[in-house]
């Protein structure tokens, strides 16, 4: 800043200079030139005012102003749609919630039937298994019946055989059968 | 070397006379046109497009328009909006005979005092009319600071009608010196450009820097003329 003020102390003091050794006096302090300057002056800057009043400032203020109403057009807008969407989305999220809460009651629906039916299946297949074991208890003490009638036959004939081998002779048939008997009931 | 205030000289191009007044067009009235030419084809051809997304031109158009609409509205408030068309005449106005003046071999219409005083008077006296249209007998008590003892009012009032009616001068005197002084300054150090020989380069350095700092000071003045008269237009319609 001092740097700036001394070069213009330096070139005031030039032109003073200048100035005195022409002896002219500075052009803004001649007052013949000031009537010329001044109607211009008039002329000119009326003729600014109208055109910047009545063309060139309307011009730019129309533009602005639709602009801004443009703008503001387009965020009303814009506002709208953002409501539309939310609306759409509050409708899809109950849509969904349904949809789940349907298939939920569809899936346990399913899912109690299948149960029954596995139940009653089981109990149906129950009752024919407990029939089957039965019957197959008969039938084994059936054949342990045979089977140890059979042995009573078996044992009298060896026993037979074997006292035969043994002394000779064959036994009396009762003999030995009931002596099987006795011995058979001695066991159980 | 050349007489550095040469530049400031008037020159008549087509002699005029109205009434044994003379209206010559002189190279400062031939700029004063080419002024109001240029702002207006500036103004008008940027906005031929009326584009909703402005291209460069339109966006400085719109701009000017903004920075002096914004200014009003700082400060002086809505109420500063008939006053719109004025201030941004004055604005425009200054900005470019400042800048058109920077061109070689061309004139600055704002170096001359009767210009720059004839605008400061044209605002003076419109503040005042608007301040006495608003307020009629009641702008006196303007001159009648508030909260102020009884014993100080005949110095204050006194104080307070100086200034005001120092601010036609002081709005003109600050543009017309500023333009004044530096269009001379970058004239003398131009001027020292060839008779230093090698050592030119440093008057011609500072002429460089001189105009980019030129350039600043045209906007700055347009802008501090503008805004002064923003405020003493809100001191005519608020009174303080």
């Amino acid at each position: 800043m001092r740097i700036l003020n001394s070069t213009i102390a330096i070139s005031l003091a030039a032109v003073l200079g200048v100035n005195s050794a022409q002896a002219a006096g500075l052009p803004q302090l001649d007052p013949s030139t000031f009537s010329s300057q001044l109607i211009w002056l008039a002329i000119t800057f009326i003729t600014l005012y109208v055109l910047m009043a009545k063309v060139a400032l309307p011009k730019i203020g129309d533009v602005l102003e639709e602009r801004q109403r443009k703008i503001d057009d387009n965020l009303a807008k814009a506002e709208e749609l953002k409501s539309q969407a939310d609306a759409a989305s509050v409708a899809y999220e109950k849509s969904l919630s349904e949809a789940r809460a349907k298939a939920h009651d569809a899936i346990r629906e399913v899912k109690d039937e299948a149960l029954a039916e596995a139940h009653k299946r089981q109990s149906a297949q129950n009752a024919q298994l407990q029939a089957k074991i039965s019957e197959s208890e008969q039938a084994i003490s059936k054949a342990r019946d045979e089977a140890l009638a059979g042995i009573k036959d078996v044992a009298t004939d060896v026993a037979t055989s074997a006292v035969e081998k043994l002394i000779g002779e064959a036994p009396k048939d009762g003999s030995v059968a009931s002596a099987i008997e006795a011995a058979l009931k001695d066991r159980a | 070397m050349a007489n550095p205030i040469a530049q400031f000289e008037i020159k008549p191009l087509v002699p005029l006379e109205f009434g044994g007044i003379d209206a010559s067009l002189t190279n400062s009235g031939a700029f004063m046109v080419l002024t109001v030419v240029s702002i207006t084809a500036f103004l008008v051809m940027g906005m031929r497009s009326r584009a909703l997304v402005p291209g460069r031109w339109q966006s400085l158009a719109e701009l000017s328009y903004e920075f002096v609409a914004g200014l009003l509205r700082d400060n002086v408030g809505s109420a500063g909006r008939t006053y719109f068309p004025f201030v941004f005449s004055i604005f425009m106005f200054i900005l470019f005979a400042n800048v058109l003046g920077l061109l070689p071999y061309s004139f600055t219409v704002t170096s001359h005092i009767i210009v720059t005083f004839a605008m400061a008077m044209a605002v003076f006296i419109m503040i005042t009319v608007v301040a006495i249209a608003r307020h009629g007998f009641k702008f006196i008590s303007y001159f009648v600071p508030s909260g102020v003892p009884m014993a100080v009012l005949p110095l204050m009032v006194p104080i307070e009608i100086i200034s005001y009616l120092s601010r036609p001068v002081s709005l003109s005197v600050r543009l017309f010196a500023n333009m004044m002084a530096g269009h001379t300054m970058m004239k003398v150090f131009a001027g020292f450009i060839v008779p230093l020989g090698f050592f030119g380069v440093l008057p011609l350095g500072i002429d460089v820097l001189m105009v980019g700092f030129e350039f600043l000071v045209a906007f700055l003045q347009a802008y501090v003329f503008t805004v002064l008269t923003c405020l003493y237009l809100h001191d005519a319609i608020h009174l303080h």
